[in-house]
């Protein structure tokens, strides 16, 4: 637990962090890591994979991640700071703009916005992949793992609890 | 976005109040493991018909148009949609305030028992194959769109990508150049 110094970084990083994540939670992990990692020296690399795989094993939305990097630095003072000021200014906008949607949707400057910023969610989706399994992927194994479950994401509609699952049982059968 | 002949609403649905604002986004949040969109879809729209196939893909093209995690913007947007400010709190804490809670006591199994040997690979595990569903994640969205538009979008894919995960540049500077070269690149060559 650390003062209300880390409470303040928390809050003012994940205010950021908001107003950035075009593309939702999953967009936002490289950011959030380097800040978390490599900036204010929150935890490991190893322990950001980690805090993220319990959020991807937990129900809901995959937001969590946050509210347990909160958790991690202050607590559940931490992790109720961090969850309010990731939702805070997405929820104002949301609640601003939701009545106008209708008539701007189909404008062309509207689309080109919103094709725009699709293959720059790609690259960050992408990057969010890349540097979790690279804190992830210590060996051949964890590679494999890697691997395997992108294959049958992406090929099949498999429920992801079910490679957790199996994944789970080959890293405890693997270190005990 | 396809605009598929929709029957209105088969039976006429009361506007849900706010405690079945709260009760059936807590319930989505509840069974929606591994993505909690195709979960929203089902209960909003085939269960409870608040809303037709139609107005759940437009809100959701809004909640994707804007920044933040897409689900929580989708509740606030449907929880307003019926009953103003009240509705999107309602709705907000009913999607988050369980998943929030069960996040919190799993980290604190975790800093209990992480450092036994055995949870610790069994997690470390389950974080490599989450990476990789987060990479297929990203295959998904990429495929149409390579597909469709492969010369606007492979450049700034690669871009972005060397940017951010590669170079390890600050997210602010990154998008505040990446965004409004994609947009423009999508404007000058829209269809």
């Amino acid at each position: 637990m650390k003062g209300s110094g880390a409470l303040g970084a928390l809050a003012v990083n994940f205010l950021i962090l908001s107003l950035l994540a075009f593309g939702g939670a999953n967009a936002v992990i490289p950011e959030m890591q380097r800040q978390a990692v490599e900036v204010q020296h929150w935890m490991t690399g190893a322990q950001f994979a980690t805090l993220f795989a319990i959020a991807q094993t937990a129900p809901g939305p995959n937001v969590m991640v946050v509210t347990l990097v909160g958790w991690q630095v202050g607590g559940v003072l931490g992790a109720a700071v961090a969850t309010a000021a990731m939702m805070g200014p997405s929820w104002v906008l949301t609640f601003a703009v939701f009545r106008a949607w209708d008539k701007f949707k189909y404008q062309p400057w509207c689309m080109a916005i919103q094709n725009g910023l699709a293959p720059v969610t790609v690259g960050l989706v992408a990057s969010s992949a890349f540097l979790l399994a690279r804190d992830a992927d210590r060996d051949t194994i964890a590679f494999g793992l890697t691997a395997a479950t992108a294959a049958l994401a992406y090929w099949t509609r498999l429920n992801p609890l079910w490679a957790f699952g199996a994944a789970a049982i080959v890293g405890i059968a693997g270190f005990s | 976005m396809t605009a598929e002949v929709q029957p209105s609403r088969s039976v006429p649905v009361q506007s849900p109040t706010l405690s079945d604002l709260f009760l059936h986004f807590m319930l989505i949040s509840a069974v929606a493991f591994g993505g909690v969109l195709p979960w929203a879809r089902r209960k909003l729209v085939e269960e409870r018909r608040w809303l037709t196939e139609r107005e759940f893909l437009d809100t959701l093209a809004l909640c994707q148009f804007l920044p933040g995690p897409n689900i929580v913007n989708l509740s606030i947007a449907v929880g307003a949609r019926f009953r103003g400010l009240p509705g999107s709190i309602a709705a907000f804490l009913g999607i988050l305030g369980l998943p929030c809670f069960i996040v919190v006591i799993l980290g604190a199994l975790y800093s209990r028992y992480g450092n036994l040997p055995a949870v610790g690979g069994g997690l470390l595990a389950v974080s490599a194959a989450a990476s990789g569903m987060i990479l297929a994640m990203a295959g998904k969205i990429a495929t149409p769109l390579l597909r469709r538009r492969p010369f606007e979008s492979a450049p700034v894919i690669a871009a972005v990508f060397v940017a951010v995960a590669l170079l390890r540049l600050p997210l602010p500077w990154v998008l505040l150049v990446a965004a409004p070269v994609s947009m423009g690149i999508s404007f000058l060559r829209r269809p």
